[in-house]
């Protein structure tokens, strides 16, 4: 039977997520997708399509967003995983959560999660190049490049650019060319 | 008096959870011993089954139960006149991924295994896949006949006749979330099914038919929607088949579909065929309309009677009309079936109209905006098929939106490939009807009030990601003087919350909203009487405020609500209120008179600015304005969400999305796939200016009306219109692909045939006579005249 095949191949594995480290027993074929919403029953992460097409179930891999439903989690052993439940510190939400619902950039929110982590690592690499480079800011096209890879059926975009925007104005990434428009 | 919590642009009351990872959807519910189930789907389009063999199935370890069509011997279908489906097909099968065996297994991966040692020996048929092929065959599902006026009058009276072909193909919700659906046995014999869906008392109803068992051994809980936009609020096989599997293997099942199997499930937007003649004076009066639609219904009913009237509804509902007739069909494919998309059986009429609109405006040299706005119906009339119509706000839509884009001095004066369009719309706040005929109300709300303070209301709404969980606490809040944050919500849960039919037809403000009003009115009252006599002062100067109650006219008199509940707690016992709504009885009485009616109709106008480039046909979509007569917006930053979410779906089905199959490969999907079924990312999406009319309808909550379908309405015309604008070429299709602009600007632009067809009855019904003077009042009750009544049906 191939799944007791696989079963027999299964390799106790540590897994640091969100800084806490895990001890499981995985099999190699098993996504990291599986592992944390299954295993480790860190549901916050959602999945859309399991074929990597919507960026549902991105994640930060040492910072970097992956799409956890093509990773396998054996290769993310020695890494540092990131999911939603991390962003938060403590019940301190990142500036991202607060300003995701101060514009109402979560409509249904099953997209929210991988958005947010990718949002996050845009900003945490703009942050961290703003040290050698004072004048750095980000702007709308970088951050329309970086969430191409994110499907949201519920709100056409606009306001999660806007809470981004607002995010990064914020912790002085990005300043507003224009004044805030009328219907806003 | 003044609202404090209404009309403010808060964050949702579950902002936090859905940004937080916390909110949990059904495919995020695990039970102990849970069993998954998968499906053995169709590969063919049309087939019969000579036999099913899962003798293999059964045997592989891991696998407790197998079920086949046999084990369900009861169809089902979201409408009474429509109960065609098996839960798992039997005898034949009518699409491609059409469900025809389940397993239960300890994990997916067995699931799996057992779901491909299922083996069936099919007998396969060709597939009809076109509206003319079905046409041919008379797969007819439901063919309807109306006429209002007499049209062949109406055209003698006019100086032009326009007459065109239009075609809008079918596409797809594409909602985030995976369905998904876990049924758990509970230990005194009775059921609970978590599923994400937009109805749960429809699931319920349709479980207690199909597994044969008394409602009230059933519980139905929506989970929280991943997005909906109609996908989720027909009743699937899934939610069946694992409620089946859990009550015979009693375990917990869990079933969450792939995205492959979602394209398969569909009950998307029809493709609908359709032909359009406008008799109009020169001075751009319409004096008589025929219009004719051929539904691509798919290989089931789901809400197709239903999608197929509404083609022919709101026609009317926007520009005054003196004879109108309808005749359409809906017809039976091989394909997935097609069901409510946001907007349901309304933007594809809506294309055409508008289209030709811009052709008629065109051809007399008139304005299409003022064009437009001569033709509007008045507030408070009822138009030609008897709707009633509410507040009306499109003439000041329309002039938002030509004012901001600069329409002026931009149409017909831009570069070539450079261009803008106008359309407008309207949609429902609200099916007038429920879908089985039945006089009980709509929604219900009860509140509890707790002597510690807190509110916890209770409703069987469930929030698809529009924000109603916010609305039903706004408006609650608003009525007991309380901030939204303090409200406990129960939602969506047929053992303990009152009945609301579901998440569609924009029905959820208008109907849960009215139901909350009443309903915290009630236990405000509880609190006014025990209070003023506590006071010894009237009920009249109480008044609930800031979370406390206060004497209107002495404010140094003032209790914090908590202690106001424990005065009514002595004196009435524990708190109690409920609410509910009911929508009004609709003038028409005419065969097919259900379908159309509403409480409200919410409007809007919209331009699109686009640049189309003539070597390739690629179209740039620049930017959107949009002004949508919402009544009042109870909160702006939902309305305006949805506004933009209604915008970037519109421009989807414009532009790129698109459901269509392999007619010569036993009918498979073509795209069933999120890369390559094509919808806008991050970097299409244009910047969408959006305004809100605020005209309060006297229907409406506060005044409010729908916002999560009426906006999509105007936005694939106007891109149509817009390309016509930029490079003077006139698709009556949508996708917009640029392989047809491009055949367009090299020989002539892509027609379709309308095959010769005619509904072979007409039911004739006469015109409303209503005096001027009442038509003007919103709130008069209004009857049907008498040969109305009449009339067969």
């Amino acid at each position: 039977m191939p799944i007791n095949a696989e079963r027999s191949r299964k390799k106790l594995t540590s897994l640091k997520v969100n800084g806490r480290v895990y001890e499981k027993a995985l099999s190699p074929i098993s996504t990291l997708l599986e592992i944390l919403r299954e295993d480790l029953g860190l549901t916050g992460t959602k999945h859309g399509c399991e074929l990597g097409e919507c960026g549902a179930c991105a994640v930060l891999l040492n910072d970097v967003p992956v799409l956890s439903c093509l990773t396998l989690a054996v290769e993310c052993e020695g890494k540092e995983i990131t999911t939603i439940e991390g962003l938060a510190d403590g019940n301190r939400l990142h500036p991202l959560q607060t300003a995701f619902a101060e514009l109402g950039a979560a409509q249904c929110g099953y997209c929210t999660s991988g958005i947010l982590c990718v949002a996050k690592s845009l900003l945490d690499k703009a942050a961290q190049e703003k040290k050698s480079n004072p004048g750095r800011e980000l702007s709308r096209a970088e951050i329309k490049e970086a969430l191409s890879g994110n499907i949201c059926r519920c709100t056409g975009y606009l306001k999660i650019i806007e809470a981004i925007e607002l995010t990064a104005e914020r912790l002085n990434l990005f300043h507003r060319c224009e004044p805030v428009r009328e219907d806003r | 008096m003044t609202l404090k919590v209404i009309g403010k642009p808060i964050p949702k009351v579950d902002a936090l959870a859905r940004c937080t990872g916390k909110l949990q959807y059904a495919d995020d519910l695990i039970f102990p011993e849970m069993l998954f189930c998968k499906i053995y789907r169709s590969p063919y389009g049309h087939a019969f089954i000579k036999k099913i063999d899962v003798s293999k199935a059964e045997k592989i370890p891991g696998v407790l139960k197998v079920l086949t069509g046999k084990d369900f011997p009861i169809s089902f279908g979201i409408l009474p006149v429509s109960q065609d489906e098996p839960p798992l097909a039997e005898q034949e099968v009518r699409y491609v991924g059409e469900p025809t065996a389940a397993v239960a297994a300890l994990d997916e991966n067995t699931a799996y295994a057992a779901v491909r040692a299922i083996s069936v020996d099919f007998e396969p048929v060709k597939p009809v896949m076109t509206i003319e092929e079905s046409l041919k065959q008379e797969m007819i599902h439901k063919i309807a006949g109306l006429e209002f006026g007499d049209i062949e009058k109406g055209f003698l009276e006019s100086d032009e006749i326009f007459e065109n072909t239009y075609f809008y193909e079918g596409n797809t919700h594409l909602a985030l979330e995976e369905h998904a659906s876990v049924a758990v046995p509970e230990p005194d014999g009775k059921l609970t099914l978590y599923s994400s869906t937009q109805v749960p008392h429809y699931l319920h109803r349709t479980l207690a038919k199909t597994l044969n068992l008394p409602p009230s051994r059933i519980r139905v809980i929506a989970a929280p929607n991943g997005g909906g936009f109609g996908g989720k609020s027909d009743v699937f096989s899934h939610e069946i088949v694992v409620s089946k599997l859990a009550l015979l293997t009693g375990k917990p099942v869990k079933i969450c579909l792939t995205r492959e199997e979602i394209f398969y499930l569909h009950r998307g937007r029809h493709p609908v065929l359709m032909w359009l003649k406008t008799g109009v004076k020169k001075d751009g009066t319409i004096t008589s309309m025929h219009f004719k639609s051929l539904l691509d219904g798919g290989a089931y009913g789901s809400y197709g009677v239903a999608s197929l009237y509404y083609t022919g509804a709101l026609q009317t509902t926007t520009y005054k009309m003196k004879n109108y007739k309808f005749e359409g069909a809906r017809l039976f494919t091989h394909k997935a079936p097609c069901g409510p998309k946001r907007g349901h059986g309304t933007p594809q009429p809506r294309f055409a109209v508008e289209i030709m609109l811009d052709e008629i405006a065109e051809k007399f040299q008139l304005d299409p905006a003022e064009f437009r706005k001569k033709q509007l119906v008045e507030p408070g009339s009822v138009t030609i098929n008897y709707l009633k119509i509410g507040s009306i706000s499109l003439g000041k839509c329309i002039d938002k939106v030509i004012e901001r884009s600069g329409w002026k001095e931009k149409f017909r004066k831009l570069p070539f490939g450079k261009g803008l369009g106008l359309a407008c719309g309207s949609y429902l706040c609200g099916a007038g009807l429920p879908i089985y005929w039945n006089p009980m109300p709509h929604s219900s709300v009860m509140i509890k009030l707790d002597r510690g303070g807190g509110i916890s209301v209770y409703c069987g709404q469930i929030d698809i990601g529009q924000g109603s969980n916010s609305m039903l606490a706004q408006v609650v809040a608003e009525v007991l003087g309380v901030e939204p944050s303090e409200i406990k919500l129960f939602c969506a849960d047929t053992d303990f919350t009152p009945v609301d039919l579901g998440s569609y037809s924009s029905r959820v403000t208008l109907m849960v909203g009215n139901a909350a009003i009443q309903a915290a009115q009630r236990a405000a009252a509880f609190l006014k009487e025990a209070v003023s006599e506590k006071w010894g002062i009237p009920k009249t100067r109480i008044e609930l405020s800031e979370g406390r109650i206060w004497d209107r006219e002495n404010l140094n008199l003032t209790i914090p609500l908590a202690e106001g509940i424990q005065l009514a707690e002595a004196k009435f016992g524990a708190i109690c209120a409920a609410g509910s709504y009911t929508p009004p009885k609709s003038p028409g009485n005419y065969k097919g008179s259900g379908v159309g009616p509403s409480p409200a109709y919410s409007y809007s106008a919209s331009v699109v600015q686009v640049e189309v480039d003539p070597e390739t046909g690629n179209i740039q979509v620049e930017k959107v304005w949009i002004a949508h007569d919402i009544g009042k917006a109870i909160n702006p930053l939902s309305v305006i969400g949805q506004v933009e979410g209604s915008v970037y779906m519109g421009l989807g089905e414009a532009l790129m999305e698109e459901q269509t199959f392999r007619a010569r490969y036993q009918g498979v999907h073509k795209t069933p796939s999120m890369l390559d079924y094509k919808s806008l990312t991050f970097k299409d999406m244009p910047d969408v200016e959006t305004h809100l009319i605020e005209d309060p309808d006297p229907n409406g909550p506060f005044g409010a009306k729908e916002v999560g379908q009426g906006p999509l309405l105007p936005v694939p015309p106007a891109v149509a219109n817009a390309v016509y604008d930029a490079v003077g070429v006139r698709i009556r299709e949508i996708p917009l692909h640029p392989e047809k602009i491009l055949f367009a600007l090299k020989n002539k632009p892509p027609k379709k045939n309308f095959p010769d067809f005619h509904a072979p009855k007409i039911i004739s019904v006469p015109l409303p006579s209503l005096s001027e003077e009442r038509s003007r009042q919103p709130n008069s009750s209004l009857t049907p005249d008498s040969s109305a009544s009449k009339n067969p049906s």
